[in-house]
């Protein structure tokens, strides 16, 4: 029993990485109706970031948080402006491919400043454990969950509370709408690409004490985009609950099944699921008919 | 009445991609005024409203409010100026609520208590928009959401309000209604109005002055009083005419 719960816990902080990321995809997504497929390279350029600012520069690990977030919001904004504004309007494919495209030159950048070497970082958090009766739980893990949590109420409060917020829901409800209210759609389509990036940032830095900082890493981006579709692509408590669905049904089946089911096992929940409510588990009912 | 328009339209041209939605119109509003462009399907009524609101740019001709050009301009520093378009088919924010709409339609207001009062003001000219305010705005019927979208066109306190088909889908006695409301924000609010509609007769009752369209050309224009009494509205547009040309 204790086994389980401990392999939970670890699927749940894994799951908070996924559905951050998904998180990333559905802000875009619902806002512009662009899906982001760089939205893993990013979150991995945000955890080679904090290993410049913490390993290399030696700062402190709450002050390399922030550069980072600052550095991802602008390097966001920066890829909206560069990469995909100038074919808005045209057909999805060509955005699609452009974000792919995006994805790859993120990825070999990354290559070109950092290396190919699996580095890591220490942070406040690291080899600290945490005990609870007979479970033992690391502080990193814990620290994912917290982070995740604060980081969704911020959101939240954000969406529902702020003028700007607010103004980006408008602006995914009904675009032209929103242009007839003097909203700056095009400025909120970057603001988006800021936030979408800050939260895959925050993933990043989240993840990298519990994992290796590698190249490799932008290819989480694939395992979150099942979590994005499980929550029903769209929905922003979906994205996370997709997400976390995801790390618990891999952790467990890494722990109870043979080798080699744990890569699988999301994308068989996925599938189930799928079958059984194909709109996903948040998503609206809303189809097309044709 | 001043002698210069508040809005004016000079041989202005647009597409759609490659076909032309409007060809060299000409226009002009008044402060104060109500003008209505009256037309069938596709004479381009809605095209002009777009191209004044910035969402479509003109390909030629000039367009001109409190005499600076704006054509062109984005559509955001139009409403800025004082421009506010009231789309057709409502297009409110579905999943916000009645207040939040509103609320964006203040948009480039920055000042809290402004935006307050005059959210009062408009469920003043709308009570059944507070009875709703905090529920979400794809909920409210037809004639609510028309309400919604015209008090959060004015949510920004426009100088010139363009309106798009208000009386689209509603039943009679709320056409009435919406059009009572329309006369008394213009007499009460001084606002200007460009009223675009298919309802001939409620129109021309309402507006000062009337442009007639047809594909994408003014064919006739003149005071609402005149073109009630002209032959061809009465045969065309009220349906009076004993030869019936449908």
């Amino acid at each position: 029993m204790l086994d389980f719960i401990q392999q939970v816990i670890g699927g749940v902080a894994l799951g908070c990485v996924y559905g951050l990321i998904a998180l990333g995809f559905v802000l875009i997504y619902k806002a512009t109706e662009v899906v982001n497929f760089a939205q893993g390279e990013i979150m991995m350029l945000g955890a080679f970031l904090s290993f410049t600012f913490i390993a290399t520069l030696g700062l402190n690990y709450w002050l390399a948080f922030l550069l980072c977030v600052i550095c991802m919001a602008i390097l966001g904004s920066l890829m909206e402006r560069l990469v995909v504004r100038p074919i808005l309007g045209y057909p999805q494919f060509s955005i699609v491919m452009a974000t792919i495209g995006l994805g790859l030159v993120i990825r070999s950048l990354v290559g070109i400043i950092w290396g190919t070497d699996d580095l890591r970082i220490e942070t406040p958090f690291t080899n600290g454990v945490v005990k609870l009766g007979g479970l033992v739980i690391a502080e990193d893990s814990l620290s994912i969950i917290v982070a995740t949590a604060l980081l969704c109420a911020l959101l939240y409060a954000f969406f529902r509370f702020t003028r700007v917020g607010i103004a980006m829901q408008a602006t995914s409800q009904n675009m032209l709408a929103a242009y007839y209210m003097g909203i700056p759609v095009k400025r909120m389509f970057s603001l988006i690409w800021s936030l979408s990036a800050i939260v895959a940032c925050c993933a990043g830095i989240l993840l990298a004490p519990i994992t290796f900082i590698h190249a490799n890493l932008g290819f989480l981006g694939i395992k979150a985009f099942p979590a994005a579709v499980l929550g029903g692509f769209g929905s922003i408590p979906g994205a996370l609950a997709g997400g976390i669905t995801i790390g618990i049904v891999e952790s467990l089946s890494g722990f109870y099944l043979p080798e080699g089911f744990k890569d699988v096992a999301a994308y068989v929940v996925l599938l189930a699921v799928l079958l059984w409510r194909p709109q996903g588990l948040f998503g609206s009912n809303a189809m097309k008919k044709v | 009445m001043s002698a210069q328009p508040i809005l004016r339209l000079a041989n202005v041209e647009s597409r759609y991609g490659p076909i032309t939605a409007i060809r060299g119109i000409s226009l002009d509003l008044m402060p104060g005024q109500i003008v209505t462009v009256l037309g069938a399907n596709g004479a381009g009524k809605t095209s002009i409203l777009k191209t004044i609101s910035g969402v479509l740019d003109p390909l030629t001709g000039t367009i001109e409010f409190e005499g600076q050009k704006i054509q062109s301009m984005e559509p955001d520093k139009i409403v800025r100026l004082g421009i506010s378009h009231v789309p057709e088919g409502r297009e409110v924010f579905p999943f916000l609520s009645v207040r939040d709409n509103l609320r964006m339609g203040a948009y480039i207001q920055k000042d809290k208590k402004k935006i307050a009062s005059d959210i009062e003001k408009m469920f003043d000219y709308f009570p059944v928009l507070r009875e709703r305010q905090d529920q979400i705005a794809g909920q409210l019927s037809g004639g609510q959401q028309q309400m919604l979208a015209i008090s959060r066109a004015l949510m920004a306190r426009p100088k010139v309000l363009l309106l798009d088909e208000p009386s689209l889908g509603l039943s009679p006695l709320l056409v009435k209604e919406i059009f009572t409301i329309i006369r008394r924000l213009n007499a009460e609010e001084g606002v200007a109005i460009l009223l675009v509609e298919q309802n001939a007769r409620m129109a021309l009752e309402t507006a000062h002055y009337g442009y007639v369209l047809e594909v994408g050309r003014v064919v006739m224009h003149d005071s609402c009083a005149n073109l009630i009494q002209s032959d061809q509205i009465q045969e065309f547009y009220l349906g009076h005419g004993q030869a019936h040309a449908k």
